[in-house]
């Protein structure tokens, strides 16, 4: 039992990490892209390609530079995770409203305070999205991790399925389901909230 | 306060604005006014520089924009914006504060000024300051965007058909706020609307516009009566053509014998004077004539369950909507359609009761207007 916990928190852990660290990276790419919309078709091209690259090859290739052990799972999740962290930011800044962006340098903002003030906090909604989305692919990524010597639940799977034991894998497959189950609801209904502050302000009825 | 000199904006080819020449007095309401796409909410965004000009000049307050930093110059002048814009991210006291916490005031004096306008457009302070705009309605909405504009007490302020979307109840309330804001804080307006019932009832001066140039440039009895050509008159003639109905404002087509009562009547008179008049409730006024409440038949009676009743001053009297004598009366019958009231009182300005208007009066209008004179004497 205590190992269970000890897997899921690894799991959790390690996951979060690499979203983490792609988000850091991710959100600032994304702000830049807006600057740069000419670029942003390219940039976003090119990370697009990173995703097709299937998980197996993707933590061998990874493996070599990072060797055995969990920073090649949250190297590989942080390149999975790029792609929706980037686009969504910029696809969530630049479809706040054009007149919210006029309402804030019409009253004396000057670039930057639009993006801190009215930009990105109305692109947060599409933006959790982001992460809800990567974090539930990094779920899946660690379990394959655990090939290339990666903690956390994939352990559990791997050994079931090696030694055809239906109640190991089990015990591994069902809190990975679970988390990502959670993960999906409750961002979900963050989205859900956030959302129904930005969508529903600027259409007065009646 | 705001000067045009020559100004020319054009996009591409097109010239939006050409060669205009404007001046707006200091404490003016203007009003600028005409087709859709004739260049207004361009004029606007010029004198706050979010469109900067082709060439001419044009001065704010004796300085010439041009030379000024244009953050700085938008942090002085009240904007606001067709729609409306509030932050949807930012409580309502936020956005009221945006321009004062931009230019750094202490947060004490900005709390003290929002609590201080959101009471002045009666809105309690303790019940909005912590919502969000998704939680107001659209007029309050409005009034939000009319009093962030107003936080710093600017000189100056620039509106874009602030008022587009909203019920003519609330369209005609908060036309009556600005101006007496306008009033009495002496500040200037430009004003933008397509409404010519709007201009009138708030302009000090009019612009016509068309195609980028000023038409005409007058107060709005002038430009009703000496129309400067045929555009002038076509803009305006649907107001002229209504003056000519016998059934255009509220207080001729009102019922003026109203069932009314002192605060002093008592309990068993009124109920008698209901019953008499075939009335389920009864106007309240003092002895001035101003309008009190309604007290209605079931209020009068459930309150006499729970405790005894001498007057009806003692009874909680009912608010209702009222509309000015002046008003227009097809926006009185919109009111009691869309509102689904069975009446709406009649007030002077000084919310002396006048009159009533009742559904009955809706289909009275409308027969003499289908049978015409029949009802005219
Ligand atoms: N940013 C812009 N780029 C190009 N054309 C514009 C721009 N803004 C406005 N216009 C054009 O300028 C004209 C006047 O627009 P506007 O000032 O918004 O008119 P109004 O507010 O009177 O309806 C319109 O023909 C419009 O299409
Ligand atoms: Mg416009």
């Amino acid at each position: 039992m205590a190992e269970l916990v000890h897997r899921i928190t690894a799991h959790l852990l390690i996951s979060v990490t690499g979203v983490a660290f792609a988000a850091a990276v991710g959100i600032i790419i994304g702000i830049l892209l807006t600057y740069a919309e000419k670029l942003a078709s390219l940039v976003m091209g090119a990370i697009e390609v990173l995703q097709t690259i299937p998980s197996l090859a993707m933590l061998s290739i990874l493996l070599i530079f990072f060797g055995l052990g969990n920073t090649t799972a949250i190297m590989a999740i942080f390149f999975y995770s790029l792609l929706p962290i980037v686009r969504n930011t910029y696809t969530g800044i630049q479809s706040v409203e054009p007149f919210l962006i006029e309402a804030g340098r019409g009253m004396g903002m000057n670039t930057l305070q639009v993006l801190l003030k009215v930009q990105i906090p109305n692109a947060v909604p599409v933006i959790v999205s982001g992460l809800r989305i990567s974090l539930i692919t990094a779920y899946g990524i660690v379990t394959i991790a655990v090939l290339v010597g990666g903690g956390g639940l994939g352990r559990y799977v791997y050994r079931g399925t090696q030694t055809q034991d239906m109640g190991m894998l089990l015990t591994g497959a069902i809190p990975i389901s679970l988390m990502a189950f959670l993960t999906d609801l409750l961002l979900n209904k963050l989205e859900g909230l956030l959302n129904r502050r930005v969508r529903t302000a600027n259409t007065p009825e009646n | 306060m705001v000067i045009f000199k020559n100004v020319t904006k054009t996009f591409g080819r097109h010239a939006v604005i050409s060669d205009m020449n404007l001046e707006i007095s200091r404490g003016q309401l203007a009003v600028l006014i005409g087709p859709s796409g004739c260049g207004k909410t361009t004029t606007l965004k010029l004198i706050n520089r979010l469109q900067d000009l082709t060439s001419g000049n044009i001065f704010v307050d004796g300085k010439d924009i041009s030379e000024t930093n244009p953050v700085e110059l938008r942090r002085s002048i009240g904007y606001v914006i067709q729609q409306i814009g509030l932050f949807p991210n930012m409580t309502i006291e936020q956005n009221i504060e945006v321009v004062p916490r931009l230019l750094k005031y202490p947060k004490e004096k900005c709390h003290e000024r929002t609590r201080e306008l959101l009471d002045m457009v009666g809105m309690e302070p303790s019940k909005y300051l912590g919502r969000y705009p998704f939680e107001l309605s659209g007029g309050q909405q409005q009034r939000i965007g009319v009093l962030r504009a107003l936080a710093t007490s600017p000189p100056l302020m620039l509106m874009d058909e602030p008022f587009g979307a909203l019920d003519p109840i609330t369209r005609d309330s908060l036309q009556d706020e600005i101006k007496k804001l306008q009033k009495s804080l002496g500040i200037t307006i430009v004003f933008v609307t397509h409404d010519m019932d709007e201009a009138i009832k708030l302009a000090d001066v009019i612009i016509l516009m068309k195609d980028g140039k000023i038409v005409q440039k007058a107060p709005p009895e002038e430009l009703l009566a000496n129309p400067a050509n045929g555009f002038v008159r076509e803009f305006t003639g649907k107001k002229r053509i209504k003056a000519n109905y016998d059934l255009d404002l509220v207080h001729e087509i009102m019922n003026p014998s109203v069932v009314v009562v002192t605060k002093e009547k008592g309990f068993a008179g009124s109920l008698d004077l209901m019953r008499k008049r075939n009335v389920d409730s009864l106007v309240v006024i003092d002895d001035a004539g101003h309008l009190e409440g309604v007290i209605t038949v079931e209020a009068l009676l459930g309150a006499a369950k729970r405790k005894r009743i001498g007057t009806i001053g003692e009874v909680e009297l009912l608010k209702v909507p009222t509309i000015d004598q002046y008003a227009q009366a097809r926006d009185a019958f919109s009111i009691i359609i869309e509102k689904k009231l069975p009446f709406l009182l009649v007030v002077d300005n000084n919310n002396r009761l006048k009159g009533i208007v009742t559904k009955t009066s809706v289909v009275k209008a409308l027969a003499s207007i289908v049978w015409k004179d029949e009802n005219n004497e």
